[in-house]
Parts: structure tokens; sequence; C-alpha cells
């Protein structure tokens, strides 16, 4: 009985002191979370005389909102987050459609040069964007559209300044297929057969099996799609023109005039972040067992 | 469930037919004959864009034949939307610039001649009139300045010079200046901006090295940076950037802008006219804004802002003129002045200014600019110098050997010189 005991309490201690380093470690990465929305509450001199000391993480000193009413001065805020948001939902919708199909076709159904196409799907990843950003402006600006002139449907060249310049270059990725490849890999492959026997196609397959058993990989993809999305900065600097079709995340350098307004600065990026944090904090069981599912790190 | 999806579809239907309905209204209207389209690189900037809208305003309500149309870019990303739009053929009839970026772009035939009557383009300061092989390319609204800034009552306590635009300090004055500054407590006693990046480099430290008696480039040839920024001028010139670091005078340290000499952490400041407004409501009657360092060839600082060119596929190119000509009125070049705290290209526009009239408190920039002003090199390849500069000016700065780190980066200017064939010097 007292053998019990102590264990208990042994047991106890060792638990608070986890819950200790725990609690410790989430102050520790809620900082940076804590500065943006304090020092979105201060004047910019004080942000700077406030950086190096403990009032940097506490909302003290000359405390207001005119920041917030600085930022909607400043930029059409609610229009950045409605574009991001529309861009962002279509990105990841779409993507997901089809790289889950991609990734069925290679993992599940065989055709010849399969594995050579799975190869050049994975050589993609190692090619970072920014060398094939001009490349794509260049390409981009020769493609065929059509506009609205004058009430009539007219053809046109080049998606410059466009909703789809921003959305159709980023729906197929590599690494989405390769993963949802992976991921149905993994599906015995008796179901199929057994689908096939009672007569169904490819495609019932990929819908009535395939899809609803990979839950943990589309939402592993919905979030590894929708960050990148979210932050899109240096594509749509290059190919949007309009203000009316800008992200959020263009809206940044609206700030940094000679002096930049460090104020307004973090409130544009508290009320950008928001929303992340929104579907984060809705979403986060689903992710953290899709993550652990999927073992991705993101 | 069937009706359930058809509610997601037209959800989404009705989304994209609001969002692109809003956004291709912007192209419909582009099409219109005696449109003019016109990209600034202004957003995020209201007090400017208020300008610029009201001499839209005005312009467009003065007659029927034209109706200029605005487009704000943040500044950040304005030269790649520029880059951009030239290569999908897009560019808007009338664009900004930065000054020493107007070469390139007329090089590269993004530019056509401005082609405003001489009278106005002689009314101008000279650092706000873009030349390219003598052609005007470029014309600007207003230009910056560079000062040091100081207080009054700190000079006089420390027994230092008051420098004048008549007598600045020399080198050997500032020196000394500085080391009394710092044995007075001041940790760093100068802010140079260091912490800053980009064209701000070139801007603020060019100068210093013209006014030891080397350059850039040679801007007799524009051939070559050889001798003009490797010579033995340009030797002694970053020694002494060098050694003002090592000797502790000034750091590297942020925040950019003004706000170390606001604080009074230090001593005096070197920085634009853009801050001035900020220094004198906190310093007050006590802001000094002296005269740049004589390094031994005379006090230079840079000149050359934003400035406004005609594309070169522009198809209302009278359109544009007539646009530009009404814009460069006086009151309207005085509303910048005022809004931004920049120098008005006018005498006239000066005049008016409430910061830049003869007896105003920020007239001394106006001095210096006509006084000291230098265009950074008019050549086709100033984008690599200005970056090749900054590169060399950054190593010696953290402690590379000066000479060969200079002989480095005028290799890397004489190598893109050569592959652009001289740029057609």
């Amino acid at each position: 009985m007292a053998v019990d005991m102590g264990e208990r309490v042994l047991r106890r201690r060792r638990r608070l002191w986890i819950y200790l380093a725990m609690t410790g470690l989430a102050v520790f990465f809620l900082f940076p979370l804590v500065f943006m929305f304090v020092s979105s509450l201060k004047p910019d001199g004080q942000i700077l005389s406030d950086v190096g000391g403990w009032r940097a993480f506490l909302p003290v000193g000359d405390i207001s909102l005119g920041n917030y009413s600085g930022v909607f001065d400043r930029v059409p805020v609610g229009r950045f987050l409605l574009n991001s948001l529309f861009v962002t939902t279509v990105v990841v919708v779409a993507g997901l459609v089809v790289n889950s199909m991609a990734g069925f076709a290679i993992s599940r159904m065989r055709w010849t040069g399969r594995g050579l196409v799975l190869s050049v799907v994975i050589a993609t990843l190692i090619v970072p964007f920014e060398t094939i950003a001009v490349p794509m402006v260049y390409w981009v600006t020769r493609l065929p559209t059509l506009v609205f002139e004058n009430g009539w449907i007219a053809y046109d060249i080049g998606w410059l300044d466009s909703y789809e310049v921003q959305i159709i270059p980023f729906i197929a990725n590599g690494f989405s297929v390769f993963l949802f490849a992976q991921y149905f890999s993994t599906i015995p492959a008796a179901i199929d057969e057994a689908a096939r026997i009672d007569g169904a196609g490819w495609f019932t397959i990929y819908r009535r099996i395939a899809v609803p058993l990979s839950g943990p990989a589309f939402a592993t993809v919905a979030i590894l799609t929708f960050l990148p999305a979210w932050n899109q900065y240096l594509w749509p600097s290059m190919v949007v023109q309009d203000e009316d079709l800008r992200p959020v995340m263009v809206g940044m350098q609206y700030f940094f005039q000679e002096n930049t307004a460090w104020g307004e600065v973090m409130a544009y990026t508290s009320m950008i972040t928001l929303p992340v944090l929104v579907v984060f904090l809705a979403f986060q069981r689903a992710f953290v067992s899709s993550v652990a599912a999927s073992g991705v790190k993101g | 469930m069937k009706r359930k999806s058809l509610s997601i579809i037209a959800v989404g239907v009705t989304a994209v037919l609001v969002l692109s309905g809003c956004s291709r209204a912007g192209q419909d209207s582009s099409s219109t004959s005696g449109e003019i389209t016109m990209w600034t690189h202004s957003a995020g900037n209201p007090g400017e864009i208020a300008v610029y809208e009201q001499i839209i305003a005005d312009f467009n309500a003065s007659q029927t034949k034209y109706k200029v149309v605005q487009e704000d870019f943040p500044q950040g990303s304005y030269n790649d939307a520029v880059t951009t739009a030239a290569a999908a053929r897009k560019l808007p009839c009338l664009l900004d610039m930065d000054g020493p970026v107007m070469p390139n772009w007329a090089w590269a035939g993004h530019l056509q001649p401005l082609g405003l009557p001489d009278d106005l383009i002689n009314s101008l300061l000279p650092t706000t009139v873009g030349r390219y092989k003598s052609t005007v390319f470029s014309a600007g609204y207003w230009d910056a300045a560079l000062a040091i800034f100081a207080r009054k009552s700190v000079l006089d306590k420390n027994n230092i010079r008051i420098p004048a635009v008549d007598k600045p300090w020399t080198l050997d004055e500032f020196n000394a200046a500085v080391t009394t500054l710092k044995a007075s407590g001041y940790k760093t006693p100068l802010d140079l901006g260091a912490a800053d990046k980009g064209e701000w480099w070139s801007y603020a430290y060019s100068p210093m090295l013209q006014s030891t008696g080397g350059d850039l480039v040679d801007r007799n040839t524009m051939k070559s940076a050889e001798g003009a920024l490797n010579g033995p001028d340009a030797v002694k010139y970053f020694t002494w950037f060098q050694q003002a670091f090592e000797n502790g005078w000034v750091d590297n340290a942020g925040p950019i802008g003004n706000q170390r000499f606001i604080d009074n952490s230090v001593a005096l400041s070197y920085t634009g006219v853009w801050n001035a407004k900020a220094a004198l409501s906190s310093v007050g009657d006590d802001l000094l804004i002296l005269p740049p360092v004589d390094f031994g060839k005379g006090p230079k600082i840079g000149g050359g802002s934003w400035q406004w060119g005609i594309s070169a596929g522009c198809k209302n190119v009278e359109g544009a003129r007539e646009y530009l000509k009404f814009s460069f009125q006086d009151k309207y070049l005085t509303a910048f002045a005022d809004s931004q705290v920049v120098i008005p290209s006018t005498v006239a526009a000066m005049k008016a200014s409430q910061y830049f009239s003869d007896n105003a408190k920020l007239r001394e920039f106006a001095v210096l600019s006509q006084k000291f002003a230098l265009a950074r090199p008019a050549t086709p390849g100033y984008p690599v110098i200005s970056s090749s500069f900054e590169k060399a000016a950054k190593d010696i700065m953290s402690g590379a050997e000066v000479k060969s780190t200079l002989d480095a980066a005028v290799r890397a200017v004489d190598a893109d010189i050569t592959s652009q064939n001289g740029y057609g010097f």
C-alpha cells in the first residue's frame, strides 16, 4: 500500500514537471504571436524602445487601436482578405481533387510508364519555385484567355492580372501527388479486386473506396497546400497589377515606405494571421492526427 | 444531398462572378479610346495618392479628349511589376521610376523620350530631370536630400564648431567631433543608417566616395569602373569607412530610420529630408540640419528621386504629354512637397511651400540639394554598379581587405558592361 502511494506521488511529480516543461515551451512558442498582437496596440516609437525588454510582450504604455484604423486607411484589407480566401480555397479544393486522382492513377492503376511519371513528379520537388518564376511569367503571358469586353466575350492573349494566373499554376503539386500515391499504396489491393468483381470501375473505386479511406492524407495535403497558397507573395507581385486582385501578402509591402509603420505592420499581420489561426484551432485535432498518421512534418 | 451540392456550386459560381466582375471592370475601361493608364509606386502612401487623385481629377475635368486612370503599386514590388509588364508588352502609358533606374529602362526600350517643352524642363532642378545620352526620358515633381541631423545643445556643450553650407566640416574636423562625442558618453555617436539595404547604400555612401575623389564608374566613358571605384581615392575613403566602424563611431544596428537620434542615443544622424518633420517635432528649435562632410573634393549628396516617364508602347502619347504638362503646375509640386516633406522641383513651388520657402524650418535641405546634389551615373549598367557597390561596402564594413574587395567590385561592374557591349556607349 505504501509502495503504491509512493509510486503515485512519484508519477504525479513527474507529470507536474512534464506539464511545467510543456507550459514553458508553449509560452516560448507563443512569444512571437504575443509580441505581434501587443505591438499592434502601440505607437511606432514605443515598439522600438520596448524591444529588448519584457515590456515588448506586455500591453503597457500608450495603448490604442489607432494602428488598426491606420491599416484601413492605407490598405484595402477587406478586398485583399477576400481575394486570398478565394484563391486559397480554390487552390486547396482543386488541388485535393487533381492530385489525389493523379496519385491514385500512379499508385493503383497499372499502365506503361507509371514509374517514369512518378520519377518525374518526384524530380519536380527539388526545383525551387524562384528558379522557374520568370519562365512561368513568360508562359502565362502567352496563354489564351477569354475576357468580357463591352458586354461581349472576347479572345485575348495573356493571363496577367487575373484570378486564374494565381490559381491554376498551383493546383497540380508534385509533393501532393507523391503523398497521395504513397498513402493509396497502403490500401490493400484485394479491396480493388473485390470492387472490380462487383462491377466497379476505376473512378468508382477512387471515389467510393480510396477517398473515404484516406482522410489523413487529404487533411495533410489540405494543410500543406493552404499555407503556401495563403502566403503567396512573389508570384502575385509579378503577375497581378490590378489592386482589386491582390492577395493579403502583397499588402504587407504597403507599410514599407521611407520609414516603416511598424505598429500598422503588426496590426495588419495580426489581422491576416487571424483566419489562419481560426482554421488551425478549428481543425487542430484533425491536423495533428493526420500529420501523425501520414508521417509528414510541416 | 444533391440540393446541398447545388447550393455549394451556386455559392461558388456567385463568388467567382462577383470577384471577377469587379476585377474585369478595370480591364473593360482600359480599352476605351483616349484612356491613359498610369502606374505609381505609391500604394500605401495615402498623402501622395491624394495629390495624384487631385491632379487626375482636375486634368480629366479640364478636357474631354483624354482620361487618366491610376493604378498604385507598393514600392517594394514595383520594379518587378514593371519588368514583368514590359515582358508581356503591357506597360501603362505613364509610369514613375526611381531616377537611377531610368537609363536601364530607356536602354531596354521600355521608355520613349519625354518630349516635354524645353521651358518646362529648364524650370526644374537639374537632379529632377532624367537624361540618358543627352535625351530627357524622365522628370520629377521633387527631389530628396540627405543631411547630418544634430542637436545644437550637444555640439555647444562639447565645443564642436557648427558647420555651415559655406564652411562644412573637413574630414579631420568631423573625425575629431565624433571622437569627442564618443568620449562624452555616446556609445555610437553617429548613425549612418548602415542597417538599411539596397539602393540606400549607393544613394547615401557613394557621394562620400565622390567627395573623396572617387566614383562608381568612369563617367567620361561609362565603360569601366577601373580607377574610379578602386583607385587611391576610393581606397582612402573606404579605409575611413571601415575605421569608422572599427573605432565604434558608428554601427550597423537597427532600427532603420531616425529613431536613435530622436531618442538621443546617437548625437549625429546622416539621414534624409523625409525624417526631418518627425525630428523637428521631437527636438524642436534645438535641431540642426548640417551640410555633409567635405572629404576633400567638396561636400556631395545624392540627387535624383522618383520621376515620370512615358512607355515606348503608349498609344496616347500626346495625351500622356498633355497630362504631364498639366501635372507640373507649381501648386501640385507644392502639394507633394508639403504632403511628403520632399523638396519641390521648381523655385516657385519652393517659395510656396510651408517647409522649404525662404525662412521655413527645412529650407536648409533645398539649399543642400541645389549646391551639393550629384546624380548617380546615367548608365543602363547602374543596377549592377549599385549592387556591386553595396556588396563591397558591406564586406569592407565587416572587415574585408579594402583594395582587393574594391577590385572584385570593379571586375563585376566591368564584366557586366562588357557582356552588354558597353551598353551602347
